[in-house]
């Protein structure tokens, strides 16, 4: 079965965000892979080893950086990487995004594409159906266990949703995006970052894979970002000390009266 | 006109579909628009004037017998035929679990731009203009559309409030029928938790423990202040990762954002990805021994005290008032 993982570098979730002239300032960040786009590297990976069969590709949209999200898939396992040049392409709309993605899977050739259910950076939590759709697959996302027939070319997804999991019946080939639990994923070895080394990543153009820069461009995208603020800031309230049984009376008056959410 | 898609479970809208209408009809009135209501199910008797008093003109309806069990294609489909039929400026999906599954779906197959988890609009001229969270709302990004029609959103739960029902409006029920479309993937079951809880997204009470309660165990406490406050049980990253509570728990950047009306944070000291989670909750409760920990710095009360004694404490205080 070969798999396609569609990989975005994104700021490290420790980052303190901080707004310049209106736009989120990124520079000086460290940048790290989608922490759900780990958990659909790991999934594709474990789909390969149980099988003894398939290859898995990882593929990353963006500036010469997202190389590095490329080279940490191909140190925990994965068969070979693309990197699509982001030049011209509006990143900042998901589906000028999921359509440079859905080209390029589609030339890779696949059985599954999986990713993360959303990128904490700009949390779209769009990219994956839409590849689904502009490649007229089925997709079932936010998914938290999944079970794979390859001979009969199906599978079983358990999808998270309010208060439970829903079952998923699909067909292959299916896009699914990964949520936390769907597995632990795995540390790169040694060898695994050594063998990154000989790799080479093809680098592809958007004429690479047949994607019409018009279409993806900032004049075609369906939504921009006009600019970003900070929240307003929140000011420590009143602290309590003392006996625990005044304290949680107090708090309970506070809440009931003062605050009114009692 | 502003069409409102509702997720429709045992004949009646879900909660969110309320919320969203108040805000549809506010914009819908700024521009003297009509507003609708896709009802995605089939509606159970007087749900159709229910939505009307809450702000619909015109309900449409796909009939539960022609959606079956929840299948992004064949739901992406009944949300096109609709958008063809009532050719709206403006579709708003409520944020739940299927709402966000279905929302960018729709939007592919519409070649449509659509901004997500939005938690405020506004009117500039005749450009729209959306808020919402970015990095998990660490910071807040106004978007705007292309000229694409119709514009798609997410609205997220908990955001606005359902407007007062007048009970001199009604509405009647028109039917669309969907295209035929492949379906290759539908929801066969459901492993159900624990339905008598709102979700975490969409509670409006919320306490979650971090670190400092040592063990699955000692959530006990914290399921027992839930119960006497209705509330909904949260995590922090630390008690998901430790194995202590299942990550459908965690608050945070790579868990929930909440918006509650009351967030208790207990024995969590505040890491920057748990406060991108939860700053936004209207009111935040601390209870902590470290009186330096970061959590304070946010937190409208808090209390500097063993988690132990105080929270079986205030779980008394508040049955205490409970029953008054």
């Amino acid at each position: 079965m070969n798999v396609v993982v569609l990989v975005k570098q994104v700021p490290d979730t420790e980052t303190k965000i901080q707004v310049k002239d209106g736009s989120v300032d990124l520079s000086g960040v460290k940048w790290i892979v989608n922490p759900y786009d780990e958990f659909a590297i790991e999934e594709a990976l474990r789909i390969r080893e149980k099988l003894g069969a398939g290859k898995v590709t990882a593929v990353s949209l963006g500036p010469d950086r997202v190389k590095e999200a490329i080279k940490y898939a191909l140190s925990l396992g994965a068969d070979e990487g693309v990197w699509l040049k982001g030049d011209g392409v509006a990143l900042g709309d998901p589906l000028a995004v999921a359509t440079v993605l859905a080209a390029a899977a589609k030339k890779i050739g696949f059985d599954l594409v999986l990713t993360g259910k959303q990128g904490v950076d700009s949390d779209w939590s769009q990219v994956g159906p839409m590849v689904a759709e502009l490649l007229d697959l089925p997709h079932v996302s936010v998914v938290v266990g999944l079970e794979l027939d390859a001979a009969a070319k199906k599978g079983v997804a358990k999808r998270e949703i309010e208060g439970g999991l829903e079952r998923v019946e699909f067909e292959l080939p299916a896009v699914i995006t990964a949520q936390k639990g769907l597995n632990e994923p795995r540390y790169a070895s040694l060898k695994g970052i050594m063998a990154v080394k000989k790799k080479v990543i093809p680098e592809w153009s958007l004429a690479d894979i047949g994607v019409d820069p018009a279409s993806v461009g900032p004049e075609a995208a369906g939504v921009r970002v006009i600019d970003a603020a900070l929240p307003p800031p929140r000011s420590a309230g009143k602290v309590l000390e003392g006996d625990p049984h005044d304290t949680a009376r107090e708090l309970v008056r506070l809440l009931r009266d003062e605050a009114k959410v009692l | 006109m502003i069409l409102v898609v509702a997720e429709i479970k045992d004949g009646a809208a879900r909660k969110v579909a309320l919320e969203i209408l108040a805000e549809a009809r506010r914009l819908a009135d700024a521009k003297g628009m009509k507003v609708g209501v896709l009802a995605l199910g089939t509606l159970g008797g007087g749900e159709s004037d229910r939505l009307a008093q809450h702000g619909a003109d015109r309900v449409l309806q796909v009939s539960t017998e022609a959606l079956g069990a929840y299948a992004p294609e064949e739901w992406a489909e009944a949300v096109r035929a609709a958008v063809d039929a009532a050719k709206p400026e403006l579709v708003l999906f409520g944020g739940s679990a299927l709402g966000k599954d279905l929302a960018p779906r729709a939007a592919a197959r519409l070649r449509v731009g659509l901004a997500s988890d939005c938690v405020g609009f506004e009117w500039d001229g005749d450009s729209l203009i959306a808020r919402r969270p970015i990095f998990a709302g660490k910071a807040f990004a106004r978007v705007g559309w292309n000229a694409a029609r119709p514009r798609m959103a997410t609205v997220r739960p908990n955001t606005f409030r359902p407007l007062t029902a007048d009970a001199s409006r009604k509405a009647a029920v028109e039917s669309i029928t969907p295209g035929q479309v492949k379906v290759r993937a539908r929801v066969a079951g459901l492993e159900a938790g624990d339905e008598e809880v709102a979700d975490l997204t969409e509670a409006e009470i919320i306490v979650s423990g971090g670190r400092a309660m040592q063990g699955p165990e000692n959530f006990e406490i914290l399921r027992k202040l839930c119960k006497a406050l209705g509330a909904t049980l949260g995590a922090s990253r630390a008690a998901v990762d430790a194995g202590w509570i299942d990550h459908s728990h965690q608050v945070g950047q790579t868990g929930k954002v909440v918006n509650p009306t009351l967030y208790f944070a207990v024995g969590i000291s505040g890491a920057i990805q748990h406060l991108a989670g939860m700053s936004s909750s209207k009111t935040i409760v601390a209870i902590n021994k470290d009186k330096e920990a970061p959590i304070f710095k946010i937190a409208s009360y808090g209390i500097v005290g063993d988690l132990y004694q105080v929270v079986p404490a205030l779980t008394e205080e508040v049955e205490k008032i409970r029953k008054e």
